[in-house]
């Protein structure tokens, strides 16, 4: 039986378990929205396409399973492509439905007619333009598949208006044929055998482990590994969550993670960075080597060989030189280690490591993560302690970017994969109110927190209509310093405090701004508030917006000032 | 990081022939700021693939990014490092010399050592044909230009890895 192009577009969708759609309707999918009614999809409907594009982002980050979203041709398109790049640049598996102008008018400068392939080219993993009705089934199912295995990615399938009001038969592919696309998963024994010698012999191993982690599911087999050989591990933002910063026994009681460093990098903590700089090897699994994790590069792990696991070979040798390459999945490269780990018992592991991790206990107690408390005035970092108290470490916490974010990965403490929720490499303030919606989506049973800024909430604020027209009870903690707190510090310690272009006075009244989008507003203005506000607005079961009056001027330390080694950290 | 001088490398590319496909390749060594010094691109035997051939100048660790970058585009089907490999090089030039009366037997005697070939003539220029490797055609350019070119279209390098011997 010959069907539509729009209905074939469903069909496909429901081969691969598609269970919601963020989108937003316009001239080009017109013809997808009157058959959408037909079908068992949910589809949510946002106020502004890179809220679909993050929300799809948010679903897939904290489920594992492909976001979608769906946005007409043109400036529709167009919205979306701050939410691709950011995927793409945190490897996120999204497939984005773009509507096209009918394939005659192409090239014509139609009305609402944008090249979306040619605009996303750098930012996706791959993209279509379905030239042809009999494409259509094919590409579809490639799109989820080249998002969802190797190293994700988003991918852009952009639909011209005739095509999908075309027939043909439906008969989804079972393979799919790709003669260009041969992610290596499987990692070369060998090299995993010479990862294992260099690592038995290491007397001050560092493990560095990041999104890729998360991504491959080796949480378990990280922690094993860390365990077998004992040796401390620090994680760059993306890999927060993948390796628990604390244990909690049978009895419910949470102790800290004796092999936990803390994140590394720019804002990471003091034993982290002195860790990384003096280790012997560092074994890295999933990690890009990024510019804000290895600050200045001829300095970085000056005396280390490494070790580095990625799916992506191009990760490999891109920004350090490395030792012993493994290409291949986290998850493989650790299992084939732990084996070769168990068949060749080391026992004296431990004891080989003791003086490093004494070390590292030295630093840790040298220089701990801390900030200045204050009964008068709420301290940020207060407010995500108290969060990551009253939450637990069960709840999903997103984040914009900025200060808070930072704040975030330093003071929440992470235990679970899949619970942080950040834009990593794009650094996208307005990614993380969406994204919460994409993953209460994914969650609805979840407690769900946006930790925001001031600044980069009202980046995507109207996305609040959405939480509140589709019953999505997502939480949101604005720390309001009445600043864009990254940029002001920044000018503050290296721009001769010249604040230009960074103070935000003016802003709406937040409570009253929830209210009007038919929300929950809730706010503190004092350090004995903030408690009361939280447990009051987690009880919620709708959206609630919290705005939280923070110390103004307060810092995110330690940093690393751009340009210096890791190790060169301004404290406080 | 060991930063090895910069070098000129070709690579062959062999990619399916489907539209944006050359999009996607110039733009990857456009927007990661990699240089392409020639490039060139037609269909093969194989109805469907495509064969380029690009020169680009760069230090390892450059080639070596590009090479992992362009086997990561899904409608690249193989690359050809040929830093790597042995292999055969050919690029075609057009040029249009000056030929008059004085000079006309000497464009001729160039054009016999060179075995290269006039393929149009008018009354006072020759069009020529020649094929070579790059080391040929530059040769050939340096000694014309004494006589007087007045356009050149250089086609580019084109490259395939030497089949075993055995």
């Amino acid at each position: 039986m010959k069907m539509k192009g729009s209905q074939i577009f469903f069909e496909c969708l429901k081969k691969e378990g598609v269970e919601v759609i963020f989108g937003f309707p316009g001239g080009a999918v017109l013809d997808i929205y009157h058959e959408m009614p037909k079908h068992d999809i949910r589809h949510i409907l946002v106020r502004h396409e890179q809220g679909a594009a993050h929300m799809a982002d948010g679903y897939a980050r904290s489920s594992g399973r492909v976001g979608v979203c769906l946005v007409t041709s043109g400036p529709g398109a167009t919205n979306t492509v701050t939410g691709i790049a950011t995927a793409y640049m945190d490897s996120v598996p999204i497939v984005v439905f773009t509507g096209q102008v009918p394939t005659p008018l192409i090239g014509d400068d139609a009305f609402q007619e944008v090249d979306i392939i040619g605009i996303t080219r750098p930012c996706t993993k791959h993209s279509y333009l379905v030239r042809n009705i009999n494409d259509l089934q094919t590409v579809i199912r490639e799109a989820f598949y080249l998002a969802r295995t190797g190293r994700p990615g988003p991918v852009v399938v952009d639909l011209p208006k005739d095509v999908i009001q075309a027939q043909t038969e439906f008969k989804y592919p079972k393979k799919v044929d790709l003669p260009g696309y041969h992610p290596t998963i499987e990692a070369h024994s060998g090299q995993v055998k010479r990862a294992q010698d260099i690592l038995k012999k290491s007397k001050s191993p560092v493990i560095f482990a990041g999104g890729g982690i998360i991504i491959s599911d080796s949480t378990s087999e990280l922690m094993q590994i860390a365990k077998l050989i004992q040796a401390p591990v620090t994680c760059s933002l993306m890999g927060l969550g993948g390796f628990p910063a604390g244990i909690t026994d049978a009895g419910g009681l949470r102790r800290p993670n004796p092999l936990w460093l803390g994140m590394v990098g720019m804002h990471g903590t003091y034993q982290a960075n002195m860790a990384i700089s003096h280790a012997d090897v560092i074994f890295a699994a999933g990690v890009r080597f990024d510019d804000r994790v290895t600050g200045k590069i001829s300095e970085f792990a000056p005396s280390a060989r490494i070790i580095h696991i990625d799916v992506d070979p191009s990760s490999i040798s891109k920004n350090v030189d490395v030792d012993v390459p493994i290409v291949g999945d986290c998850k493989n490269a650790l299992q084939q280690l732990i084996r070769l780990f168990e068949a060749e018992p080391v026992e004296n592991q431990a004891a080989i490591r003791r003086p490093w991790l004494e070390q590292i206990d030295k630093w840790r107690k040298d220089h701990p993560l801390t900030y200045s408390k204050d009964c008068n005035v709420i301290k940020p970092q207060y407010v995500i302690e108290k969060i990551r108290e009253i939450a637990g470490s069960d709840a999903i916490i997103t984040t914009e970017v900025g200060q808070h974010q930072m704040w975030t990965a330093q003071f929440y403490e992470f235990d679970r994969p899949r619970t942080l929720l950040t834009s990593g490499g794009l650094g996208t303030m307005g990614y993380g109110f969406p994204a919460a919606i994409g993953a209460q989506m994914a969650f609805p049973d979840k407690l769900v927190i946006d930790i925001a800024g001031d600044g980069s909430i009202q980046m995507n604020i109207q996305e609040l209509c959405t939480a509140v027209c589709n019953d999505i009870p997502v939480k949101v903690v604005i720390l309001n310093n009445k600043y864009l707190g990254l940029p002001r510090q920044w000018q503050e310690l290296f721009y001769e405090k010249n604040y230009t272009g960074s103070c935000l006075e003016g802003s709406p009244d937040f409570v009253k701004l929830a209210q009007a989008y038919g929300a929950v507003g809730l706010r503190a203005e004092k350090p004995e508030e903030v408690e009361s506000v939280l447990r009051e607005a987690f009880k919620i079961k709708k959206p609630v917006l919290m705005d939280f009056v923070v110390s103004r001027e307060e810092g995110v330390y330690p940093i690393v000032p751009p340009g210096k080694s890791i190790t060169e950290m301004l404290l406080a | 990081m060991i930063i090895t001088e910069k070098q000129r490398y070709t690579i062959g590319i062999l990619v399916q022939n489907v539209p944006g496909v050359l999009a996607r390749i110039v733009g990857l060594f456009s927007g990661r700021g990699y240089n392409i010094e020639t490039i060139t691109a037609a269909e093969t035997n194989e109805p469907g693939l495509t064969r380029i051939t690009l020169v680009t100048t760069g230090d390892e660790r450059v080639l070596s990014q590009i090479i992992k970058q362009l086997n990561k585009l899904i409608n690249i089907i193989k690359v050809y490092d040929f830093a790597e490999t042995e292999f055969v090089d050919r690029e075609m030039a057009l040029i249009k010399v000056r030929a008059e009366q004085a000079t006309r037997a000497e464009v001729l005697r160039i054009v016999d050592i060179f075995r290269a070939k006039v393929v149009d003539v008018s009354a006072h220029f020759y069009t020529l044909e020649v094929t070579g490797n790059e080391g040929k055609i530059n040769a050939i350019l340096e000694l014309l230009g004494q006589i007087g070119i007045v356009e050149v279209a250089r086609t580019g390098k084109a490259a395939l890895a030497r089949s075993k011997k055995h």
